[in-house]
């Protein structure tokens, strides 16, 4: 197995499963169970441990290796520079191996087949992945200067789509040129990959590959940031090397200079709190375009919560388990507790910049009876809501 | 109903496990010792739900193992005899911070870390003593193993620290140790009988201890790393004395190490701390000027250019002492903790240095002075994980230091079985009948974490 060499390392001090004051526990899977196998480093051990036969890949085993959220918070709290970089790797690796002996929880292998076989996660047909636009005038990709890669959960996921069209309409009020692949968009793998299904993950990105060479495309933005980590990081090795961005990296250039910062602002401002998706974040290390996006608003004040950027909470949504649940039912889910700790701060409003970290919140707010304090947005309809709906922007976008 | 079923009837099926992941990785730490044998995991979430849980454990004559954060490194809470292990750390509330009176009440599972953050934030003014230890080890389990913080030199040992307990006795009982026994004020353990003692170094085979309170202190806004320099061991037990005598350091070290060179000295480290810039200033000094006028001058120098990385080391609270495990690239790390005599540092020194050579290790010490009375000296061993041979070097090396710390009339720390046992055949045969008698009072079934405290 790769990086099998880093394991007897772990020596469990604990520092991964916690944000950099230690206040508090900060790793959604061991926050959910409890159990310190389901820390990072007793997964390091148990890893181990059934390489060496010590332990079988019984349901419990598959459970602690599934229910990672791979949200990067051992890699940058882990103290040891030698090997930090690989934990979430191994982890990687261990389900890629669980993955070829068919060892999967019922809820993965049931992920991975419905994706393999539909082409989504959401038994949809293909040619309905572009009706989320149907009546937004949104054109088919074919040299505009973006590609606007949308993902399974905005083309599908009914809160999805919602966070698709605000996102894409509002890019068209101020201008922007871009297009969509509609039903010749495919899954863009980061959560096969992230699950271990190395080979499906293969599988899809030289499909989307080829589809993007085809139309020549060079520039791509994403709606989602677990679809720009993918592009960005894990295409090029495939062949895939393209200018990726996240589209609040087209927004922000998009909203400097138009002036909405310079506007005379009236009447009270909104408490706002922004939670980082890890897929912006810790992995890929954009902690401020949101915050400057935030900061250009009329009417906004941005409140930071005590866990942010690289110390924020997961809402427990990646790695797959967004599709799958294994961290996402009960109590002391860290989407739950997260939005507790959004609600702490005063805030109104909870914003984000990635639908399943949306969506994940916004049930959290649900079932936590927090719907009289707190709201949560995605950054484009915040955006949509502060320049064009309150009536305080004046200017021309 | 069977024992697995009584115990979801009690806490939940989420929070009990017999699985066999889960019983691998609470059957070992990460110590050098043998693995033991757990039955089941069990995450109590309150003191009644521990109750039950021991009576259980008593009526179907299981053992049961308190665990905190697990870091003790000699295997203390790794079952022997198979049962319940309890991790206690679902018990994470901060019930309580009384300013006026210093003191906080904490549930068994609070980290030192959450501790030290919620005071940062609630009340600056105020710390409590943290162990050199990840932030992940819990304060109660601290405590109650008789562990010693950063602030140790100037307030003693974190087990004096205690200002009451809420204790599960093995029998079911919940009861209470100091004031709160008689009002709600967790402010004093005493006067009275010291109960407390029947729960502290007893490493649970005593009771279940769920809550405490535990004492804390002023904060200074200043706080310096002063570090002096010597090759003269023999120096060292004066200079103990005098650093301690004149009653002015917050924290104060031993350390060396074979490798890098500049590291192969001994360093006094002596961390000074004031609420005004002309306090520390004026301990500065006076420390400085101890050392020039220090038996003849220059036998110990002060260290001008001090390494930023030794700053760094003795600065921050807790510091990252947990990097000492990769060492060998091996994510193995134990160390005999003996409380010695002042008197004693230098033969121990030099004893370490010849146990580590000769188990192919480079020497490596940090020693923390306790009051003026004792020092916490650490004898340490890396060692890799992955290598048999090396695991039992590390055993060997800590049998070995174990020896030398009771030939030199000193005390081992948290030991492990086998120095446990060291402990019990040298001991007043009077004594350890006196603690068997009183383990078999509070745990007549003797199901509290057995095969500690017990000769073989």
């Amino acid at each position: 197995m790769q990086h099998e060499e880093i394991l007897h390392r772990c020596f469990r001090c604990g520092y991964c499963k916690l944000p950099g004051d230690y206040s508090d526990i900060n790793c959604p899977a061991y926050l959910r169970y409890r159990f310190e196998s389901f820390s990072p480093g007793g997964r390091m051990w148990l890893i181990r441990a059934w390489l060496d036969g010590a332990v079988e890949a019984d349901e419990r085993l598959q459970e602690v290796l599934f229910s990672c959220a791979t949200c990067n918070n051992c890699v940058e709290h882990c103290i040891f520079p030698k090997f930090k970089d690989q934990i979430l790797q191994a982890f990687i690796a261990a389900k890629e191996k669980m993955v070829e002996q068919g060892s999967l929880p019922p809820p993965v292998r049931d992920y991975l087949t419905t994706l393999y076989k539909h082409g989504n996660p959401y038994k949809m047909p293909q040619k309905k992945r572009g009706d989320w636009a149907a009546d937004l005038g949104v054109e088919k990709y074919a040299n505009q200067a973006y590609l606007f890669y949308i993902g399974d959960v905005g083309s599908f996921d009914e809160r999805g789509v919602q966070i698709a069209r605000s996102a894409a309409k509002l890019l068209g009020r101020l201008g922007a040129s871009f297009g969509i692949l509609a039903a010749r968009e495919g899954p863009d793998g980061n959560e096969a990959r992230a699950l271990g299904e190395t080979e499906l993950f293969r599988h899809l990105a030289e499909q989307n590959i080829k589809v993007f060479k085809e139309l020549g495309v060079e520039k791509m933005i994403t709606l989602s940031p677990h679809g720009y980590n993918a592009f960005k990081n894990d295409y090029p090795e495939l062949g895939g090397r393209f200018q990726v961005f996240h589209y609040t990296h087209l927004l922000i250039s998009l909203l400097t200079g138009t002036g909405i910062s310079e506007q005379p602002d009236s009447g009270p401002s909104r408490r706002v709190t922004y939670h980082d998706p890890c897929y912006l974040g810790r992995h890929n290390q954009d902690y401020e375009t949101v915050r400057q996006i935030l900061g250009l608003l009329p009417g906004i004040e941005l409140v930071e919560m005590g866990r942010c950027k690289a110390d924020a909470l997961c809402c427990g949504g990646g790695g797959g388990n967004f599709f799958t649940d294994l961290v996402c039912s009960g109590p002391e889910t860290s989407a739950r507790v997260r939005v507790r700790e959004a609600a702490d701060t005063g805030a109104e409003i909870l914003v984000t910049a990635c639908p399943m970290c949306t969506v994940m919140l916004e049930d959290a707010v649900k079932s936590q009876n927090l719907e009289d304090r707190i709201q949560v947005r995605e950054l484009s309809e915040l955006v949509t809501e502060a320049v064009f709906n309150t009536g305080r922007y004046h200017g021309h976008i | 109903m069977g024992i697995y079923s009584s115990l979801v009837e009690i806490v939940g099926k989420d929070r009990v496990s017999n699985s066999a992941a889960d019983l691998y990785l609470y059957s070992r730490d990460s110590g050098a010792q043998p693995p033991g044998r757990a039955d089941y995991v069990v995450l109590p979430k309150t003191a009644e739900e521990v109750q039950k849980i021991v009576r259980l454990a008593g009526s179907e004559d299981i053992p049961i193992t308190p665990l905190g954060g697990g870091l003790a490194l000699s295997a203390l809470v790794v079952p022997q005899r198979g049962g319940i292990v309890l991790d206690m750390k679902r018990m994470d509330r901060i019930l309580e911070v009384d300013e006026m009176n210093r003191y906080a009440v904490i549930e068994a599972g609070v980290s030192q870390g959450a501790l030290r953050e919620y005071l940062k934030k609630n009340h600056p003014r105020l710390q409590h003593s943290t162990p050199e230890a990840p932030p992940t080890a819990t304060v109660t389990a601290n405590t109650l193993i008789q562990g010693h913080g950063h602030i140790s030199p100037r307030y003693g040992v974190n087990s004096d620290m205690i200002g009451g307990m809420e204790v599960v006795l093995p029998t079911g009982e919940i009861t209470r140790i100091g004031s709160c026994a008689l009002d709600r004020k967790w402010f004093t353990r005493g006067p009275m009988p010291e109960l407390a003692g029947l729960f502290v170094g007893w490493y649970g085979t005593t009771g279940i201890v769920t809550k405490i309170s535990i004492k804390l202190f002023p904060k200074p806004a200043f706080r310096e790393v002063m570090v002096f320099q010597t090759d003269d061991i023999d120096l060292l037990p004066e200079a103990i004395f005098e650093v301690m005598y004149l009653d002015l350091a917050e924290d104060f070290f031993l350390i060396t190490q074979e490798k890098p060179d500049w590291m192969n000295h001994a360093f006094l480290v002596v961390i000074v701390s004031g609420h005004f810039k002309e306090e520390i200033d004026f301990k500065k000094k006076v420390y400085k000027d101890l050392f020039k006028q220090f038996k003849g001058r220059k036998t110990i120098q002060f260290v001008e250019d001090l390494h930023p990385a030794i700053e760094k080391r003795f600065l921050d609270v807790p510091p990252l002492a947990a990097l000492a495990a990769d060492f060998r690239q091996g994510g193995g790390f134990q160390y005999t903790g003996a409380i010695l005599p002042i008197d004693k540092v230098p033969e121990a020194w030099r004893k370490g240095i010849e146990i580590a050579h000769r188990y192919g290790m480079i020497c490596s010490y940090v020693h923390q002075v306790l009051l003026g009375n004792s020092i916490m000296f650490g004898f340490n061993y890396s060692f890799n994980r992955a290598d048999e041979t090396d695991i039992e070097k590390a055993q060997m090396a800590l049998a070995d230091s174990n020896r030398v710390t009771l030939e030199l009339g000193g005390m081992i720390w948290k030991g492990e079985k086998p120095a446990q046992q060291m402990v019990l055949e040298k001991m007043d045969p009077n004594t350890a009948e006196l603690i068997k008698r009183v383990k078999g009072l509070l745990d007549p079934k003797g199901i509290m974490n057995p095969g500690n405290w017990e000769r073989e």
